[in-house]
């Protein structure tokens, strides 16, 4: 820009060069170094920044609804193919076998570990809860399984397959799949 | 398939986004066929799992772009573990029905952008949100369950997972691409810390970022481009229910080697074995001509996630009976012939078993592992490990025929392809 135009475009006290407003917000770092020799900004470290990311969903259960409206009611829901002869204990409303529409039916509050871990680990929503115990869980008459929590026990050494458990709800459902768990029969 | 690249997968590449990663792979396939420029490239396939380990939507167009590939046909595949080697097919499945005569598969994953346990989050929203994650989403839990009722079932043992863990990585140790590199004893993997009974942290992969290539043709541009081609002589792909609840307890998918009486009182799948793995490998084998698989392929690259998948694998892919998978292990078939693990074994080396020291070693980039096996496997055929991997060590005397496997969730999605000498 040359001095004379610079002189042109000189701002006023009405009239200032149009700018974003300057905050802390955000800000983590001041200063950032740079080098005078272009050359050498490959050999640059990696800027590495944080980035929150929160979402809130409305999440729909859909035709799985019932599961968990049986649960608050402390019943446990599976489904049924009645021309199949074959019941879900994790519901699901067709049937892939025959394409058929299934039933709602109650299944059985006990039942006995198909299979179990105990994870001394887990996904960072879980964390806090470890160690804790997850079952398969096998029902008499009942052709598939359900995934759960076993409470009652302090290690994997205190769980067998074939072990016979009960079903126990949370007082206070919360809709989720955990308002069932089991302890040992 | 006339090349292939990697870039080496590590914990943390914060030097590069995933596009200079690919790009990085990308280079190395086409720096082994200068014939190759990139203008008889006809169009690409991006593979790569999680948007969530990106934080962008449409990453595959990023790549495609960055190599300079547009305006040429792209398009991505996803398939959680699988998705490499769904991505390796689809691109074979370009070239096979005449749409083009040169695909680039490409795939990248990320994982270092969260910390380990929220990426553990990420890869256990890949199972059912409504019945399986909230209850305590954990992959490693899903596996050890499984493993729990492989042991009840077949008497599958913890020291016979363990020289799973020895067997990869004691073979990385010579492969200059995989994350680890150590020689351990089966004392190691039982003393690591326990992850999820009895998964210990060294049954288990770990994340990487990372980025794998494989550029394949047909077969008139092929020799065109190279005079050591890879011919693609079988694809099978598998699937299975979600949730490992709803699997169905039947009979056993008989492979061509094994007859009904094999299994008398086998409930199949259940929890314990992989139908998808089974049902692909049957599709490729058809496709091959293979009745023996123990016989006619010489080496396989599969995915070992855990040392238990590893197992349960060999059983999927009827190197062995169903059940006899730990004392396959235990007696040394998939051992490489020429290393030295630390123990006595009597049958070591009948069919080498990742000897690029596979996920558990190499690393687990979820979009690149599956071409990586690939490129590994294409570099055996070659015969060229020597001059990619610096040495020569586990190049395999005998690589005509290899076999690359995929795999994702429990087991849902499962990719059997079969690579063969083309020259
Ligand atoms: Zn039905």
């Amino acid at each position: 820009m040359s001095k004379k135009r610079a002189r042109l475009t000189k701002p006023t006290a009405q009239h200032r060069d149009p700018g974003l407003e300057e905050v802390m917000t955000g800000t983590t770092v001041f200063n950032v170094p740079f080098p005078a020799d272009l050359s050498t900004l490959k050999g640059m470290s990696p800027l590495v920044i944080r980035f929150p990311y929160s979402v809130e969903y409305l999440h729909s259960y859909g035709q799985d609804s019932p599961f968990f409206a049986g649960l608050a009611n402390r019943k446990l829901l599976g489904t049924r193919c009645g021309p199949c002869q074959y019941t879900y204990a994790t519901p699901r409303l067709h049937c892939p076998a025959c394409g058929r529409e299934t039933d709602w039916t109650e299944l059985p509050q006990q039942g006995r570990v198909h299979t179990f871990t105990t994870c001394y680990y887990g996904s960072e929503e879980f964390l806090k809860e470890t160690p804790f115990h997850l079952i398969l869980v096998e029902f008499d008459g009942v052709d598939t399984l359900l995934l759960a929590r076993l409470i009652g026990v302090s290690g994997p050494e205190e769980i067998r397959i074939e072990m016979k458990v009960k079903a126990k709800f949370r007082r206070n459902s919360q809709l989720k799949t955990t308002d069932v768990y089991f302890v040992p029969a | 398939m006339v090349s292939g690249g990697v870039s080496k997968f590590a914990k943390a590449r914060p030097d590069a986004t995933f596009q200079k990663m690919v790009k990085e792979a990308f280079d190395h396939a086409l720096g082994d066929v200068p014939r190759l420029k990139t203008d008889r490239i006809d169009g690409s396939v991006a593979s790569y799992f999680s948007d969530h380990f990106t934080r962008q939507l449409m990453a595959g167009i990023m790549a495609t772009d960055y190599l300079g590939l547009c305006p040429k046909p792209n398009k991505r595949i996803e398939g959680g573990g699988a998705t490499g080697g769904l991505c390796f097919q689809a691109a074979w499945e370009s070239v096979a029905s005449g749409r083009m005569n040169c695909c680039v598969a490409f795939g990248f994953e990320t994982m270092s952008r969260v910390q380990t346990w929220k990426g553990n989050e990420f890869i256990a929203l890949a199972s059912d949100v409504n019945f399986d994650y909230p209850v305590g989403g954990f992959y490693s839990g899903y596996y050890a369950m499984m493993v729990n009722r492989h042991i009840h079932e077949f008497g599958t043992t913890l020291e016979q997972m363990a020289m799973v863990s020895v067997k990869n990585h004691g073979n990385a140790c010579f492969n200059p691409y995989a994350q680890k590199r150590k020689r351990i004893t089966v004392q190691d993997v039982r003393n690591a810390e326990m992850v999820a009974y009895p998964l210990t942290l060294l049954d288990i992969c770990v994340m990487s970022d990372g980025a794998a290539v494989c550029i394949l043709a047909d077969e008139e541009t092929a020799f065109q481009l190279t005079d050591r081609p890879v011919r693609i002589t079988g694809v099978g792909t598998g699937t299975d229910m979600m949730r490992m609840a709803d699997r169905p307890r039947g009979k056993v998918i008989l492979a061509p080697n094994e007859k009904e009486s094999d299994y008398r009182n086998l409930t199949y799948p259940g929890v314990h074995s992989f139908r998808a793995g089974r049902s692909a490998a049957l599709q490729a084998y058809r496709m091959a001509g293979i009745t023996d698989p123990l016989r006619e392929i010489d080496f396989v690259e599969l995915h070992d996630a855990y040392t238990s998948s590893e197992i349960q694998t060999y059983e999927d892919l009827a190197l062995c009976r169903y059940g006899g998978g730990g004392r396959f292990i235990e007696e040394g078939h998939p051992f490489l012939p020429r290393i030295d693990y630390g123990m006595k074994l009597k049958k070591k080396g009948t069919i080498p078993v990742n000897p690029s020291g596979g996920l558990i070693a190499c690393g687990h980039p979820v979009g690149a592992t599956g071409l990586m096996q690939a490129v590994f496997a294409f570099w055996q055929i070659q015969g060229t490990i020597g001059r990619h991997f610096g040495s020569g060590e586990l190049q395999l005397k005998k690589a005509e025929r290899g076999l690359i496997h995929s795999h994702a969730g429990t087991g849902t999605y499962v990719t059997v392809s079969i690579l063969e000498r083309g020259w």
